[in-house]
């Protein structure tokens, strides 16, 4: 077939189905949702049979319940370095980061309103920055790198009205490491507290004691989707945004079986950190090496040095985000994508735009657990004749 | 006011990323050095990823500005 040449892609030259034998998946998309860690599933199982019931119950049954959350909890602030009694599980990562931006936001309501983010915070924390009050968000840009700009975050922290500021730990999208030891030096000499989202970063790199709230996800470390953690240092004036519950911070609780087993595999990961760093930062970097030598017109993007282990980010010049994604996902290879066409917004990442590089043709890589070597290079080796497909099929060859 | 019909004006109104790049990069080709292209687009994408584009290909960009929903983005050609 000849592709037309009018800027639409000829689809079918484009996406096709695997024939014949049925080619092992490769999945490499375990930023914010891994496979569970087979530890993480035993935990879940036995805890469906020993945790089935409400902990808020007085009786046998309740009680043993409430003992497998009380150690979960008791098994993730010990990782953290918190108190039990300071960890609260959420519904979800999303939900734990609302909760911390609105619960701060109307305890410290008579400071002010502001909140001081960077420009890279995920939706959620903008999201909810935003409900706190008309401008109340204050996002402080990051430089191409996607770091954020710590003179204009200290210089924003420093302001009036300011009821809390919110750094990441890492961007969970494209990797980079953020300064937040000094960004909390600053906050604590301002009296304003920090949240850290450390979504992207918990079981995965130590995280530090420099925050004053710290969120995580469960579903990012190998353990269940389901289960968020939002962590609260005594002192931290927090207001209940919600309706009254026995669940003060998160009403109506969490499945005890999920975060029995999100506590196990934050215990596996933290055990097995330095052997899982080693072998994805080297795979990572032999990804950033090999995408810009062997993709013309490609941008690899984030810190190659201060980084998170396992997440790599890259965009491809004239290239459909959908096509790029649909066609790795024939050939059995899972990848993730902040290009505007493969989200249900109409907007690009608005981590890739505030770092100024192209949203479009973007392919975002996060490498599980245990990824194989192997599997690593079978994508290498795929990847450019995809991206050479999808470039055909728009007709952009010179451009 | 820039329209559809001047010259040096691309139009991608109406066009998902990444075609009004590629439409703008089709223009630049065929235009001498030093000459300065608009390019007209609807999808907030193109926002980003002309001042991108440019950066990769050695484009100046001259302007980027917005009018009910339509970006108009200038470049220099290199």
């Amino acid at each position: 077939m000849t592709p037309q040449h009018d800027d639409g892609p000829a689809r079918s030259g484009v996406t096709h189905t695997t024939s014949g034998e049925a080619a092992a998946r490769v999945f490499l998309d375990a930023g914010g949702r891994a496979p569970l860690l087979p530890q993480a599933r035993a935990a879940f199982v036995e805890a469906l049979d020993q945790g089935w019931a409400d902990p808020r119950r007085l009786h046998t049954e309740g009680r043993r319940a409430r003992m497998l959350l009380d150690g979960a909890r008791e098994a993730i602030a010990s990782v953290v370095g918190a108190r039990t009694e300071d960890v609260d599980l959420a519904p979800s990562h999303t939900a734990a980061l609302h909760s911390a931006v609105l619960a701060v936001a109307a305890g410290r309501r008579r400071v002010g309103s502001t909140v001081v983010v960077s420009a890279v915070e995920r939706a959620a924390v903008h999201a909810a920055a935003d409900r706190v009050a008309p401008g109340a968000r204050v996002a402080v840009p990051v430089d191409r790198l996607g770091r954020v700009e710590l003179d204009a975050f200290v210089a924003a922290v420093e302001g009036p009205d300011v009821a809390l500021a919110a750094l990441q730990h890492a961007n969970g999208e494209v990797g980079t490491l953020q300064p937040v030891a000094a960004a909390h030096e600053a906050a604590r000499r301002a009296g304003v507290p920090l949240l850290v989202d450390a979504g992207a970063s918990l079981g995965h790199v130590a995280v530090g004691p420099e925050w004053d709230l710290l969120a995580g996800d469960a579903g990012d470390w190998g353990g269940p989707a389901g289960i968020g953690v939002l962590v609260t240092r005594p002192g931290v004036r927090r207001s209940p945004d919600r309706p009254d519950d026995e669940d003060r911070w998160f009403p109506g609780g969490v499945s005890v079986p999920a975060a029995l087993a999100a506590a196990v595999a934050l215990q596996v990961a933290e055990t097995d950190r330095a052997a899982q760093d080693g072998l994805r930062r080297a795979l990572v970097d032999r990804i950033r090496d090999r995408v810009g030598t062997d993709v013309p017109d490609v941008d690899v993007v984030g810190d190659p040095v201060d980084r998170l282990p396992h997440v790599v980010t890259f965009s491809c010049l004239y290239v459909d985000g959908e096509a790029l994604v649909g066609g790795l996902d024939a050939l059995g290879f899972a990848v993730g994508s902040g290009s505007a066409c493969t989200s249900s917004a109409l907007e690009p990442s608005h981590v890739l735009a505030a770092m100024g590089v192209l949203t479009h043709g973007n392919v975002r890589l996060g490498l599980p657990h245990d990824v194989a070597a192997r599997d690593v290079d079978r994508f290498l080796v795929a990847l450019p004749s995809v991206v050479a497909r999808v470039r055909d099929a728009f007709g952009v060859a010179g451009l | 006011m820039t329209t559809p019909d001047s010259p040096g004006v691309v139009d991608a109104r109406g066009l998902r990323c990444p075609a009004p790049v590629i439409r703008l990069a089709r223009a630049a080709r065929d235009v001498p050095a030093g000459t300065e292209l608009t390019v007209l687009a609807t999808d907030p994408a193109a926002v980003h990823d002309v001042p991108a584009w440019a950066r990769m290909r050695g484009h100046e960009l001259v302007s980027s500005s917005e009018d009910d929903g339509v970006h108009a983005i200038t470049v220099r050609t290199r």
